[in-house]
């Protein structure tokens, strides 16, 4: 096939002479600025292997002038992190979390600690900054199902509520009073309606009369005479506004019935103990500390 | 679409009818699938910003449908393009119908589309290898394999037979997307099934051999199948649309083999930070920057070709589509050497930023290429005087453009943002953001995403419901896109 290389009359440079389907191609020469960019880009590849571990060989690899090895620089920036933590670490490894609250100093820094330890690890059922959520207690409250105080809350972080992990994990459950067959559907609502008269809301008052003995006979013994709640038996308050599992009558005989029952991990082994140390005096310091 | 009339090429004595059928039939798979795969985009989108929308089923999760949205525009959308596109470049700049005649080219669709549906259907109900774009477990690499060789076969055997001396540059670049991904795919998946009727297999590599292996697949699906293989659509659709000769030849060659020879070495950039070691991730960064340029030769080919004919621009929407795509496909190859800088890496790695990336590349150049070229495609093959409407494809084109720049500045906001939380310390060397706090921070993000997305799949709606209107030879009546004042070709000085 002849090859006929014409002149383009838009922008006066030779066409190489092939032809595919119509399309012709220009014989423009590279553009200066592209072939010298793409040098450019080649020489700073060429500097970067000089400076930089880059080519492998049988043996080994190039270790480049600078002497860079990633691997030795994180070691070397994360031990200069805890370098300078160290001096409060071992302060607060020292003391137990009401010294630290007692130091204004160590007490910010647990606070702040704390905050991130709690923000990856607690969070995701405590909510963030301790809101709580449907069946997560709220830890901004002075409302303590197992107890407010420092040394409570230590405990309740190292070993956990109701786990398999961890024997010494607060394990106080309440009956299943439905399943189990303890007490019929009729008695249960009538239960509940004291219970609702306990924060003062009973809707049917002759229920709730019928339910004051079966209270006493069942539930009294953990959640109180009045509803007071008891924290060594992790048995939550029922004279209030706060209901981890829902306040509606249906929700109050569901969880009669059959208990939903909490569970949270033992945190110590998985986290340092300064960092439940720290955890600790924060949450004590949501607001609700005893 | 039999009854259709046939095009004739004179080949001496005896006329010869190019095989259009597949052509057609890819061509409708591209807008089926293109639609498929931004329809599950959106739902995903969506499941991010409102994580209920899960629906607390196992087979609508965001694990199992991402990989059916990524694979469903990569390889059922992006890979349709390829082929109704390639097939119908060779035939038409080689002047030979396809080799192997009919029944293999058949055979090809069928055989690409069972490989799509058998894959979806893995992806859903849990059947995966864990390898991003590998996802199909043995049995569906085994059947693709076989197909992707017919392809093989099918256009190198007409590159083989071709009535011209030469072969042109859009062909140069879909042999190399076919021939290299034949060898990335074989490479990559290569492992071990547990049983012969069980799906479950194991790969041959392990540790960071495999985690290299993979990011060397990975990299390079988008650098020949999602780069190589739509220059080749470039190649061809903008010269024809502009009606202009390309703009260097001299450009191409040198572009072609520069980005063919560095591309294959980039892969470890996806692994900076990790196990891999020091030497392999700078390699893979110096010649992700060396890659610049040699991308850019195409977009500079491309934009080029309009010296002269800047002015159809404004009249010719189809072309506005080839033309914008190859703007960002200059935006996203420059973003990408830049990312592959460790240092810049170090903020960008992990974060949403990749994924902005990833779809001002696949929306902005892979998606509007393909579009362009099937608006190009379906008034030729359906043998129609022309698009149904090019109001319509106004609309599609602004459309989308839209849902393009939500969504990936959307991502560079969200990404950078998300970066920095994660790398901010107080005095006292503690975190200053959890997770949480992150995701929570992206949820507007997510949302400004999702709506970008749902802008897209709009404008490829009103596309099939154009090109539909336009196989039955309806033609809108519509008012002429307006001429400039400037004469449509002017010479030159």
């Amino acid at each position: 096939m002849p090859v006929k290389v014409e002149k383009d009359a838009l922008t006066g440079t030779e066409t190489t002479g092939h032809e595919w389907d119509g399309i012709k191609e220009l014989n423009t020469p590279l553009p200066k600025w592209w072939l010298y960019t793409f040098y450019a880009t080649i020489l700073f590849s060429v500097i970067w292997w000089i400076l930089y571990p880059a080519w492998p060989s049988l043996t080994g690899y190039t270790k480049g002038i600078l002497g860079s090895n990633q691997r030795l620089e994180v070691e070397q920036r994360l031990a200069e992190a805890r370098a300078r933590q160290q001096v409060w670490l071992e302060r607060i490894a020292a003391k137990s979390p009401a010294e630290i609250k007692a130091d204004p100093d160590l007490a910010r820094f647990a606070m702040v600690g704390g905050a991130a330890a709690f923000g990856t690890n607690c969070a995701p059922c405590h909510g963030v900054g301790g809101a709580g959520q449907s069946f997560f207690p709220a830890l901004v409250d002075d409302e303590w199902i197992w107890g407010g105080t420092l040394e409570e809350i230590e405990y309740s972080i190292r070993h956990g509520i109701r786990n398999a992990d961890d024997p010494g994990a607060r394990a106080a459950a309440m009956p299943a009073f439905g399943t189990d067959g303890i007490l019929d559907r009729g008695q249960i609502r009538d239960v509940t309606q004291f219970v609702l008269s306990l924060s003062g809301r009973a809707s049917d008052p002759a229920a709730a009369e019928r339910g004051a003995p079966l209270y006493a006979e069942n539930c009294a013994s953990c959640h109180g005479e009045r509803g007071e709640g008891m924290t060594a038996l992790g048995a939550p308050r029922l004279d209030d506004a706060i209901w981890l599992y829902g306040g509606t009558a249906q929700e109050i005989e569901a969880q009669i019935w059959r208990p939903r029952l909490g569970v949270m991990p033992p945190w110590q082994g998985r986290l340092s103990d300064e960092t439940i140390k720290m955890l600790t005096v924060y949450v004590h310091g949501l607001g609700g500390g005893q | 679409m039999a009854s259709i009339a046939v095009s004739r090429v004179e080949t001496g004595a005896q006329a010869q009818a190019y095989n259009e059928d597949v052509v057609r039939w890819f061509t409708i798979a591209t807008v089926f699938w293109g639609i498929v795969g931004f329809l599950v985009g959106v739902v995903i989108a969506f499941q991010l910003a409102y994580p209920v929308l899960n629906l607390d089923l196992e087979w609508t999760t965001f694990g199992r449908l991402r990989p059916l949205h990524t694979s469903a525009v990569i390889f059922a959308f992006g890979g349709n393009a390829l082929m109704a596109t390639s097939l119908y470049v060779v035939q038409r700049t080689c002047r030979v119908p396809l080799f192997g005649g009919p029944l293999l080219a058949a055979f090809l669709f069928w055989g690409y589309q069972l490989f799509i549906v058998m894959a979806a259907l893995g992806y859903v109900t849990g059947v995966t290898q864990g390898r991003e774009y590998a996802e199909p477990e043995w049995y569906v690499d085994l059947w693709i394999t076989i197909v992707w060789v017919v392809y093989l076969v099918v256009f190198f055997g007409t590159l083989l037979t071709r009535r011209e001396p030469h072969i042109y540059v859009a062909n140069w670049f879909y042999l190399a997307f076919i021939v290299t991904i034949a060898m990335l795919h074989i490479v990559n998946n290569l492992a071990l099934p547990v049983s012969f009727l069980g799906a479950k297999s194991y790969s041959l590599f392990s540790g960071v051999q495999d985690a290299l292996t993979q990011w060397w697949y990975g990299h390079n699906a988008v650098g020949f199948f999602l780069t190589a293989g739509f220059l080749g659509i470039m190649y061809y659709f903008v010269p024809k649309q502009a009606e202009r000769p390309v703009y260097s030849y001299r450009l191409s060659i040198i572009h072609f083999w520069a980005l063919i020879f560095l591309y294959i070495w980039a892969g470890p950039h996806h692994l900076h930070f990790t196990a891999l070691p020091d030497w392999a991730q700078v390699l893979g960064m110096t010649f992700s920057l060396m890659l610049w340029m040699p991308s850019w030769g195409g977009m500079i080919n491309g934009l080029m070709t309009l010296s002269g004919a800047w002015d159809k621009l404004r009249t010719d929407p189809v072309l506005r589509f080839l033309v914008v795509s190859v703007a960002f496909y200059g935006m996203s190859t420059f973003e990408g050497p830049l990312m592959s800088i460790r240092q810049v890496n170090a903020l960008s790695h992990y974060t949403d930023w990749t994924v902005g990336h990833v779809h001002s590349g696949a929306l902005g150049w892979v998606a509007f290429v393909s579009f362009g070229a099937v608006y190009y495609l379906v008034p030729r093959l359906w043998r129609v005087q022309r698009l149904y409407s090019l109001k319509l494809v106004e609309w599609h084109f602004w459309i989308a453009t839209l849902g393009i720049v939500l969504y990936i500045t959307a991502m560079w906001v969200s990404g950078i943002m998300q970066g920095l939380m994660w790398r901010s310390y107080d005095s006292l060397g503690f975190l200053q953001f959890s997770f949480i706090e992150t995701v929570e921070a992206m949820h507007p993000f997510y949302v400004i995403r999702a709506f970008g997305g749902v802008l897209f799949l709009t404008g490829a709606l009103i596309m099939a419901y154009n090109l539909y209107r336009t196989t039955k030879g309806d033609i809108r009546a519509e008012e002429p896109m307006p001429v400039g004042a400037a004469a449509r070709l002017a010479p030159a000085e």
